[in-house]
């Protein structure tokens, strides 16, 4: 039989039904596991006990006949979803020691489908980041490394690193994740699994630490597109407590999956070859991506979303700028961190807390959105952001309304990098979001789905984006891309 | 404002004549059972910190949800103000730090509230009408509560008020005087208290004024800088502030000096404005429109629905009270001013002269309720009692002179005047018999007096009257005795 910790979801669940193990068993399994690879540093807070229990309260609802779509299912969660009495962190020293005393929507609609919590994924402080590497409790590793560096550790990618390792590693069945400009998709594609960004509003934000509340979307990340697909069902629903949560149904999103793609047409946008070059082997993977759908029946078509070279500049702006708001309220007056001295007045309190509970990233970015926002620059930079937000948005508006049902991009425009090769040049670093980050902008859905192996070993994602809330169309896309490229690699570190 | 008025409020400086220009921002707290974006409590008064949401506090990954309540409440207050209503506004978010503010930003409304521009008419004192501007109003939340007096080194935070709504009701600078500001600030609370959309308690600080004053010599059209003078908490100290920041102008611009804009803080003891922050200091709130709230948009019949409801607002009762009872308009205006009074006055007043029951109103029933320091809802005289009584007098049951005496006597007993006057057999006597009998009386006392009249000295007539009076214990119809003297002693 398989080891419990390689079963898709899916194949869980038919397990758990026909009882070959229990929840416990499979809790158990990915338990040991997790101490096992401790070393990759996935989890900021792994929750064995609570795993115990729930499990076992999954076991008694199976043998009740009462199983939920994600019953017994073994799950990271981002540690940027609040978890009531889990400490949350955010990745960051501010809420180092943060409790809530409320439940995330999305992670309680995954414990109301039966879902089982291994622990809190490790991330990019306040989910600013490319690598992982910004978080304040040592970044994430990725567990595939360079076939010729089999010993040098890779960055996951961020900011959902812990997730998108844990799944890799077979530390989890499946993971949140929270994308604000491709912290799904990126570490997906670094760590050779699948993660999709929903269309923005389809899973609610309330109880999800913001970074940038008008980006931020969460969204699941798995071994497979169909895993993908059934998480999606149980995280999405409209909320009242979010505004910016969608009124819309949440179809069954597995239902579409083996449709195929015949008759679909697939846009294929110039710009996302870059003047400076896409790099010959990710620009082959892509190739091969558009041959692989072609193959199962769909049309490719070359489409031109001409703003896309603005995106990553507008994302720069917009994102911090809500940030540097959304982050006012960690001053040490209320919960979190507090660093004040004997005689310290409100501003000394405000200026040592901050100073102290965030770091570098998170920093620079309250500065740059500061700086965005601040009387003679707010028209130059946010409202002007803002038109070209705009801009990118109708350019896909377009793409879909004439001509195309799904669009075809790289993912990222490299594999995952070594962490102590990673970029010292905060501007290189943001590079790594240059596919995603328009997508973003557009509050369109993304799926990344790993293609192939890169010359070094490394696996290389593509990523499908559709219509709003068209999450079907990208998942059925995304699972014939999946079936035509047999991605069965696995990281080195599971062998033997 | 009307065209060209000539100014009525003019400060004379060494220089010259000065006018005074000023514009109010009103705070003014919502009622409403939930605050702008939390299902907290809105009670005044509870234990601090008790009415605090996960929202209020700021939580790390807290939403914020409108509150159609409170929606409501702006559109039926812009209605009342005879405003544009915008179906259209966005809510944005003011960024600022302290340590009652738990978001680190206010969410307010910047570019485009949710009523636009509309009026407000003031009665002046001498009868006539004033009209000022309303630039905007918008909804925001209020902020929690420091208290620095619970402890020696440390600073106390109540989150209670913390995301309380507020409307900022923002005028045109279109006041001229203290007493145009104090006569819009209290019609401003009459509007809002017949609307049922703030208490308009100054006290409670459930309104709150921001004074923004000028000056400018007299005939000048241009406005020269403004001072904003913060949170004055009641009528007369808005009026203070007023006068002593005008005089402060007038100093500086006569010494040669510039007025320089800033944030003034009014020091009633003291009688004094004080700088808060200079303009150099004034915080740059980066504006920009909340992310994590959607437009705020309803449609027509929303608005339509809220009107559909409103009351009769001061001015046009005032109209109809002119109209239908022959008031005057001062009197009109002083009987609209608080809607439970003039439903008082109109108990009183139905089926009886318009004049004479404002007269009662006005004069004897705010005056005992100001003795009492009570309001109308607490009157010791019913509406109903008051009308018996003006009935009583009309009918000649009772002299006015008695009547005052019933009257306290209803304000001590609470009382029906009808049954006190018969219980205290106060009844007017009309009997002729009787009150000739006491002229009798009196003129026998006095044959001298009796004299003097004959002989030409008619004025004493009404010292004769007195006397019957007083021997009637002021039961006799004076009208009567009036007659019958002159009938007696003149023949």
């Amino acid at each position: 039989m398989t080891k419990l910790t390689d079963l898709t979801i899916a194949e869980a669940r038919r397990g758990l039904a026909a009882k070959d193990f229990t929840a416990v068993d499979l809790a158990e399994a990915h338990i040991a596991a997790m101490e096992a690879h401790a070393g990759l540093n996935a989890y900021v807070t792994p929750t064995p006990d609570t795993a115990r229990e729930m499990a076992a309260a999954s076991d008694a609802r199976i043998a009740k006949g009462e199983a939920g779509a994600m019953e017994g299912i073994p799950l990271a969660i981002k540690d940027l979803f609040c978890t009531d009495g889990t400490r949350t962190t955010a990745g960051s020293n501010i809420l180092g020691n943060f409790v809530p005393p409320y439940e995330s929507t999305v992670s309680a609609n995954l414990w109301g489908a039966g879902a089982v919590l291994l622990g809190k994924a490790n991330l990019d402080e306040f989910a600013m980041g490319s690598s992982n590497t910004t978080s304040a409790f040592g970044g994430a590793v990725n567990p595939w490394t360079r076939a010729a560096e089999p010993d040098r550790q890779l960055v996951p990618g961020g900011s959902s690193g812990g997730s998108a390792a844990a799944v890799a590693a077979r530390l989890a069945l499946g993971a949140t994740g929270t994308d604000t400009g491709g912290s799904i998709r990126q570490p997906a594609s670094f760590c050779g699994i699948s993660g999709l960004k929903p269309t923005y509003g389809r899973c609610s934000r309330w109880g999800i630490v913001a970074f940038a509340s008008s980006l931020d979307q969460a969204g699941p990340m798995a071994r497979t597109v169909g895993d993908v697909a059934i998480m999606l069902g149980a995280m999405a629903g409209h909320d009242p407590k979010d505004s910016t949560s969608a009124p819309v149904a949440v179809p069954d999103f597995t239902a579409a999956l083996e449709q195929g793609v015949k008759g679909l047409t697939v846009g294929i946008p110039k710009e996302y070859r870059p003047d400076e070059g896409l790099s010959p082997e990710i620009e082959a993977i892509w190739t091969r991506g558009m041959e692989m759908l072609k193959d199962a029946g769909a049309e490719t078509v070359d489409i031109s979303l001409p703003h896309t070279k603005y995106a990553l500049a507008t994302y720069y702006i917009i994102a911090p700028a809500e940030a540097s708001s959304n982050l006012a309220r960690y001053d040490g007056v209320r919960y979190g961190l507090r660093v004040l001295d004997e005689g310290d007045g409100l501003n000394d309190m405000y200026c040592k807390t901050r100073a102290a509970g965030f770091g570098a990233e998170v920093k620079r970015r309250i500065l740059i959105g500061t700086y965005a926002l601040s009387a003679g620059y707010y028209d130059a930079y946010y409202l002007k952001a803002q038109k070209v937000r705009s801009l990118i948005a109708k350019d896909f508006k377009d793409a879909f309304d004439t001509s195309v049902d799904v669009i075809l991009t790289p993912t990222t425009p490299s594999a995952a990098f070594p962490m102590d090769d990673e970029p010292t040049d905060p501007v290189t670093m943001y590079l790594n979001d240059v596919f995603t980050v328009p997508t973003s902008l557009a509050g369109l859905p993304g799926l990344s789905v790993p293609v192939a192996l890169t010359e070094q070993g490394l696996p290389q994602g593509l990523q499908l984006i559709g219509r709003p809330f068209d999450e079907e169309t990208v998942l059925r896309a995304g699972r014939a891309l999946e079936k035509a490229a047999a991605f069965t690699a696995t990281p080195r570190l599971l062998e033997g | 404002m009307d065209a060209t008025p000539a100014p009525a409020y003019v400060l004379t400086g060494e220089t010259g004549d000065w006018e005074v220009v000023i514009g109010l921002e009103v705070h003014a707290q919502v009622i409403s059972t939930a605050k702008l974006f939390s299902g907290a409590s809105t009670t005044f008064g509870a234990a601090p910190n008790s009415q605090v949401s996960l929202v209020d506090a700021a939580m790390p990954g807290m939403l914020p949800v409108i509150n159609r309540a409170c929606v409501e409440q702006a559109v039926r207050t812009g209605l009342g103000l005879r405003a544009h209503i915008n179906n259209r506004s966005v809510f944005a978010r003011k960024n600022y730090f302290y340590a009652d503010l738990p978001q680190g930003y206010q969410i307010s409304q910047y570019e485009l509230p949710v009523v636009g521009e509309g009026k407000v008419i003031l009665d002046m004192p001498d009868g006539s009408s004033r009209t000022v501007g309303i630039e905007r109003l918008h909804l925001e939340q209020d902020a929690g509560k420091s208290l620095h007096d619970q402890h020696p080194t440390k600073s106390f935070i109540d989150l209670n008020r913390s995301g309380v709504a507020l409307m900022e009701i923002v005028s045109k600078p279109d006041m001229r005087s203290p007493e145009e500001a104090g006569a819009y600030l209290r019609k401003l609370r009459s509007i809002l208290r017949y609307l049922g959309t703030c208490d308009g308690n100054m006290e409670e600080g459930s309104m709150r004024a921001d004074v923004n004053v000028s000056v400018r010599p007299v005939g000048d059209t241009g406005l020269r800088t403004r001072c904003e003078v913060k949170n004055v908490n009641s009528v007369r100290f808005v009026m203070q502030a007023i006068e002593v920041e005008a005089q402060r102008h007038i100093e500086i611009w006569e010494s040669g000096g510039t007025v320089d804009q800033e944030t003034r803080l009014f020091d009633p003891a003291k009688g004094e404005t004080r700088s808060m922050r200079s303009k150099e200091e004034a915080h740059d709130y980066r504006y920009f429109p909340d992310p994590d709230l959607l437009p705020l948009e309803f449609d027509d019949a929303f608005v339509e629905n809220i009107r559909a409801t409103l009351p009769e607002l001061p001015d046009d009762k005032k109209a109809r009270f002119i109209a239908d009872y022959g008031l005057t308009p001062y009197d009109a205006s002083v009987l609209v001013v608080d809607r439970r009074e003039a439903d008082f006055f109109e108990a009183v007043a139905k089926g009886r002269d318009g004049k004479t029951a404002a007269n009662w109103v006005i004069s004897t029933l705010f005056g005992t309720l100001n003795k009492k320091g009570v309001g109308i809802e607490d009157s010791p005289v019913s509406a109903e009692n008051l009308g018996k009584l003006i009935d009583l007098i009309a009918d000649d049951t009772i002299s006015g002179r008695i009547a005052k005496d019933v009257y306290e006597i209803m304000v001590e007993t609470g009382g029906a005047p009808d049954a006190i006057v018969e219980e205290r057999g106060l009844k007017q006597v009309t009997d002729t018999g009787a009150i000739e009998a006491a002229i009798d009386a009196v003129m026998a006392a006095n044959p001298d007096k009796v004299a003097e009249v004959k002989g030409g000295k008619e004025k004493l007539l009404g010292w004769f009257t007195g006397q019957v009076m007083k021997a009637t214990q002021g039961k006799a119809n004076p009208g009567m005795v009036n007659d019958l003297l002159k009938k007696k002693i003149l023949g």
